[in-house]
């Protein structure tokens, strides 16, 4: 930043450029949040400031599944109204989040942060597959849905899984990969086509 | 002249990162423009038109749009999606390594048409079946080509003597063969002259000739070595998708389960 125009105040320019750290966040974004913040009323920013901190401060990984918790095991994994025989494997807390959403899915979790890309140098022993192996190996688990993204590296990653989970004789199952709700089919690409095609469902 | 607003190329996608919410940068290797870089919006959503003609390994006819930075990809329609590639993880990890390289030896914004061509036929040879290590050691040796690190393997780098069946040696610093008398101080590993007749073979061969050619496990073995390490002196550092080849070959080997190596902790 040119030194003519950085704000008078060393504490705004401050906010302003730990605000410019954030995914998404330009320096305009950046003065702009920077001013309403000080605009807004002190109990706000205090909140927001408290937040902050104990995001990092009381947040931990489940011991169990991997989940972002305030408790280990997170509320998931102790709650035992769930089916503990199917675990779903997912690259990100997020995920969980979206599955959790439809309310459809009653297992539990295991999230691998991250997901196998050879040409950026993930490999296996940077994500929690290991973890997910010991899991498995008390013999509890009679179905793992692999949930990673459909995309190449979750792919990879599906199918690397595969490879190590079946001749435990646990079933493993792979998210249906096909045409998304709202979208038309003249526009869908041909892995997806032939997949939506090949796992077609009676009406 | 101002040059046209949008404009259309085919390309292989060979790299992607994330951009924003749901946007990537992708990187295209073009018959025409060589290695370019774009931006695809929205492609990280489910109901995105063009994500899955963007998605790696894959060639697909792009419309883009200049920017002032980067251009935008604003339509694609793939054209091999090669298939066959995504469902098989050793594949995967044999096309990702071409891509790799690919992206690793061209320079940015520069025609080269037989690269282009070449990386697609080597995507077409993985998906078709073969002998995956014959397809990639054709590959790296026509691609050095074509980045202007010919292997000299006809005769002796330093004395141009014409090389005698014997062990010579190969030198990634002189770029070729050095026979036995030249060894001097330079760092260099051995080579059968068996590898080198089929390197020298696969130089100067379409792929169409040397497709039948039978290589026994020793001899690939020593090959793909010998090339990697000429790779890495190029590039002066690892090639990252070796790793998980190594890795991936290591478990049928063995014929065991190796999920992690248990000296190495995962990352937190």
């Amino acid at each position: 930043m040119d030194s003519n125009l950085t704000p008078t105040s060393g504490a705004v320019a401050r906010l302003i450029q730990e605000l410019n750290k954030l995914p998404g966040i330009g320096p305009k974004s950046a003065q702009r949040l920077a001013y309403n913040l000080l605009r807004a009323p002190e109990e706000q920013t205090k909140m927001l400031a408290e937040a902050l901190l104990s995001v990092k401060q009381q947040t931990k990984l489940c011991s169990v599944c991997f989940n972002i918790t305030d408790t280990d095991p997170c509320p998931i994994c102790l709650n035992s109204q769930r089916e503990r025989g199917k675990i779903c494997i997912v690259e990100q807390p997020q995920d969980i989040l979206a599955l959790e959403h439809t309310r459809i899915y009653h297992g539990l979790y295991h999230v691998l942060h991250g997901a196998i890309s050879p040409t950026e140098g993930v490999g296996t022993d940077d994500i929690r597959v290991k973890e997910l192996m010991d899991r498995l190996r008390d013999g509890s688990v009679t179905e793992v849905i692999l949930a990673t993204n459909p995309n190449l590296e979750g792919e990879t990653t599906a199918m690397y899984l595969n490879k190590l989970i079946s001749p435990l004789g646990i079933v493993v199952t792979r998210l249906a990969r096909g045409l998304p709700f709202g979208t038309e089919l003249e526009y869908a690409d041909d892995v997806t086509l032939t997949r939506a095609i090949e796992g077609r469902q009676e009406f | 002249m101002t040059k046209p607003r949008t404009y259309k190329t085919e390309a292989v996608i060979i790299k992607k990162t994330k951009l924003g919410e749901a946007g990537r940068i992708l990187t295209l290797y073009t018959p025409h423009l060589g290695k370019i870089q774009a931006v695809a919006k929205g492609v990280r959503r489910p109901r995105s038109k063009m994500a899955g003609h963007l998605e790696l390994l894959t060639h697909s006819q792009l419309s883009l749009a200049r920017g002032r930075n980067l251009d935008t990809v604003i339509g694609a329609q793939t054209i091999n999606s090669f298939m066959p590639l995504k469902i098989d993880l050793d594949l995967t990890s044999y096309a990702l390594y071409a891509t790799e390289l690919v992206n690793q030896f061209a320079a940015d914004n520069v025609e080269d048409y037989p690269l282009f061509q070449l990386l697609v036929e080597t995507l077409q040879n993985l998906s078709q079946g073969g002998d995956n290590e014959l397809i990639l050691r054709y590959f790296e040796i026509h691609l050095l080509d074509m980045a202007g690190f010919r292997p000299q393997l006809q005769h002796c780098v330093t004395c141009k003597s014409t090389l005698k069946e014997a062990t010579n040696l190969f030198s990634p610093g002189a770029g070729g063969v050095l026979c036995p008398g030249c060894r001097q101080s330079q760092f260099a590993y051995p080579l059968s002259e068996n590898a080198r007749k089929v390197l020298l073979l696969l130089q100067n061969s379409d792929y169409g000739t040397v497709s039948g050619l039978e290589i026994d496990r020793e001899l690939s073995r020593q090959l793909e070595m010998l090339m990697r390490n000429y790779i890495r002196y190029l590039l002066e550092r690892d090639v990252k998708s070796t790793a998980w080849m190594d890795s991936l070959r290591g478990q049928i080997d063995d014929n065991q389960i190796r999920p992690y190596s248990p000296t190495t902790p995962a990352k937190t």
